[in-house]
């Protein structure tokens, strides 16, 4: 196990460098997007044209996955350390959204309280938690949403990186947050509706979430959200500092030896990662409807990871696909087989690791650059080392 | 290194309080010595890799470290570089900069480079864009998110490819170059950072002998300018470049000189040869 573990995280399983297919995917996600939402509400529903607007939300929910990978392989694919706990910020980005959209529904709740949510009235509580105010505004509440998790991940990082923690121990001790903060938010006396979580949500900036068009308009705007963070993840990695990560990655020591503070540069992209996945949880509770403490349950957190090594680590766009892929994949699944799917799940994982180690992207760019013909011979020549590193680790 | 810092750093008449002196400044070679070594002991549980050992270097010069394996070589250019810490004694680059007090990457834009006896080159990264990673520039993290290439930097970033013989070869992935190649590209990053003292650890091993010529020349060129200290089992390739050899023995300096005076030395004779009759 750990054998596997250290060729998920040793360097030689990396190597893919920047291509332009960030673009690329951008552009048929835009194209895609505009197209499904025009066929929602403008073509009759009797049309084949039609796209349901079950499909619509089931594609948001899709795309918020596909921002979370994204943020995952900002960390794992460009600067090595395998998080175990992206999760954690997701679900946490996810509340905060949750509780705005809590003190949205007003007093038209089962017990009629203005002020408090329902759970809170459940359980007799007098007044608002102190962590509550403000969360009617719909500014302070996303601010909170992203600014908790960045301030979660600086202190995490900091602690962590600073004291050079990498490797396996770094993804024990992310997975160990995660499933602490879901322990957390199980209690009754956190104030987050315990086990139930925050659910029965009505609207958002006062437009109905049960509407076509909040839906469509929720639905488009975690599209754009994915594109911007693609592009503005690729401008990162394009500057120097992301080949400084990249350094960072393939040779840590080597970089601290030429002056890099290779801590800053580590706590800096965590942070960045994390909001990048506070913002997927904040745009995917208002289309699911509901956020509880499950959401931080570390096995979503490694779900992620496979999604990512399944579309390919360290091209951003590859884990996007990764994670439309599986989740359409585990959408189909689990509706003809659902006790098989973590098996399904696992031998996704073992296989792409043995036998894509480059992810589906990977693959593909691979193929493509073989049949132009024009590829730079030094990548080839460490895809062959990439395979003998892994099977020399599987013996 | 507490106690050290008491009874040496903050009761000295000849020095301002160090924590009242700039980390970052320029090193002080007034006195013709870069590195000065004194009483350095580090101790892994027991086992004295280095036992009070003293050693100066002067600026400019290049030296050879040699000794046999488990002599200490690598564990002094760590205490150096800052990756260990050392139990007993002091190390100053110059006059007034005590490297104990300082982490690595700050040792780094001090001006000390380092390599590693591994050839450790970014693989996935141009030759290019390994030299440029490696130039004395500002190296926080929001002057590299919008960093540019200035044209002074161009040029020198030719001018150190021309030096290492790398010029053909400057768009290609680092990991694609033969093992002499990105032993000189490490070289090369190391000039990049426009340092004072150069430690290289083992230049030549697994080098051609063609390979380890044009190695001593380019060591032998970049002394003067720099002070090189160069770690090496080839006594071959000592002899071809070396000055002034250092012999290390289990952690302390067994003997210092020429290589002629080293060879006739009867302590190393002894040390590497064994009793002889």
């Amino acid at each position: 196990m750990s054998q596997f573990f250290n060729a998920l995280v040793s360097k030689g399983f990396f190597g893919k460098r920047i291509r332009n297919g960030v673009h690329m995917f951008s552009l048929i996600l835009f194209v895609v997007v505009i197209v499904c939402s025009v066929s929602n509400l403008l073509v009759p529903e009797q049309s084949i044209f039609y796209v349901s607007t079950y499909t619509i939300t089931l594609l948001g929910k899709y795309l918020c996955f596909a921002l979370l990978a994204l943020s995952v392989d900002v960390v794992w694919g460009y600067c090595g350390v395998l998080s175990l706990g992206h999760g954690a910020f997701f679900a946490l980005g996810g509340y905060g959204m949750g509780m705005y959209l809590m003190r949205q529904v007003g007093d038209r709740g089962v017990y009629g309280n203005p002020d408090l949510p329902d759970f809170m009235v459940f359980l007799d509580w007098t007044e608002l938690p102190w962590y509550w105010f403000g969360m009617d505004q719909f500014w302070f509440a996303i601010a909170m949403a992203i600014f908790i998790p960045g301030l979660l991940a600086f202190v995490f990082g900091w602690l962590a990186f600073r004291s050079r923690v990498t490797g396996v121990y770094l993804s024990i001790m992310t997975q160990a947050l995660t499933y602490a903060l879901m322990l957390a938010f199980f209690r009754n006396e956190m104030g987050f509706g315990g086990n139930n979580g925050l659910t029965d949500f009505k609207e958002i900036l006062h437009f109905d979430l049960q509407s076509n068009e909040t839906r469509v308009g929720l639905f488009f705007l975690s599209a754009l959200v994915l594109i911007i963070a693609l592009l503005l993840s690729q401008k990162i990695m394009k500057s120097r500092f992301g080949r400084v990560v990249i350094s960072i990655r393939d040779g840590e020591s080597r970089a601290r030896f030429l002056g890099y503070v290779t801590d800053h540069y580590k706590v800096a992209l965590f942070v960045y990662s994390a909001v990048l996945a506070a913002f997927a949880g904040v745009l995917y509770v208002p289309q699911v409807g509901i956020i509880n403490p499950s959401e931080f349950s570390p096995i979503n957190s490694i779900e992620v990871v496979v999604w990512v090594a399944v579309g390919g680590r360290g091209t951003l766009y590859g884990a996007a696909v990764g994670a439309l892929l599986v989740n359409y994949a585990k959408t189909k699944f689990t509706a003809v087989l659902p006790d098989g799917w973590l098996f399904a799940l696992g031998a996704l994982f073992v296989g792409v690791t043995l036998y894509l180690p480059n992810g589906i992207v990977g693959f593909f760019e691979q193929r493509i650059s073989f049949l132009k013909g024009d590829s730079s011979r030094e990548l080839d020549s460490f895809e062959v080392k990439d395979k003998k590193s892994v099977s020399e680790v599987e013996v | 290194m507490s106690e050290n810092y008491g009874q040496r750093g903050l009761w000295r008449r000849d020095r301002v309080w160090s924590f009242l002196e700039p980390r970052a400044r320029e090193v002080d070679v007034s006195r013709n010595v870069i590195l000065y070594i004194e009483g350095v002991t580090v101790n892994f549980d027991g086992f004295k890799a280095l036992n009070d050992l003293n050693l100066y270097i002067n600026d400019g010069e290049l030296r050879c470290l040699i000794g046999a394996n488990g002599a200490g070589k690598t564990t002094l250019m760590d205490v150096i570089t800052g990756k260990t810490q050392c139990n007993q004694g002091s190390v100053y680059f110059g006059q007034t900069i005590n490297l104990l007090e300082h982490s690595e990457p700050e040792i780094a834009r001090l001006g000390i480079g380092r390599k590693f006896q591994k050839p450790t080159v970014f693989e996935v990264h141009t030759v290019y864009e390994n030299l440029e990673l490696s130039l004395k520039t500002y190296k926080g993290v929001w002057y590299t998110l919008s960093a540019k290439l200035s044209m002074e930097e161009m040029d020198y970033i030719d001018e150190v490819l021309n030096i290492i013989g790398l010029e053909k070869h400057r768009y290609q992935v680092a990991g694609a170059l033969s093992h002499g190649e990105k032993q000189w590209l490490e070289i090369g990053m190391l000039l990049a950072a426009e340092p004072r003292l150069l430690l290289i650890d083992e230049p030549v091993a697994g080098m051609t002998p063609q390979e380890t010529e044009r190695t001593a020349e380019l060591l032998t060129s970049l002394a003067g300018d720099h002070t090189v200290v160069v770690v090496e089992h080839d006594m071959e390739f000592v002899r071809s470049i070396a000055r002034t050899v250092t012999v290390l023995h289990q952690g302390s300096v067994l003997a210092e000189g020429s290589m002629e005076a080293i060879q006739n030395n009867p302590d190393v004779i002894e040390v590497y040869l064994g009793d002889q009759p």
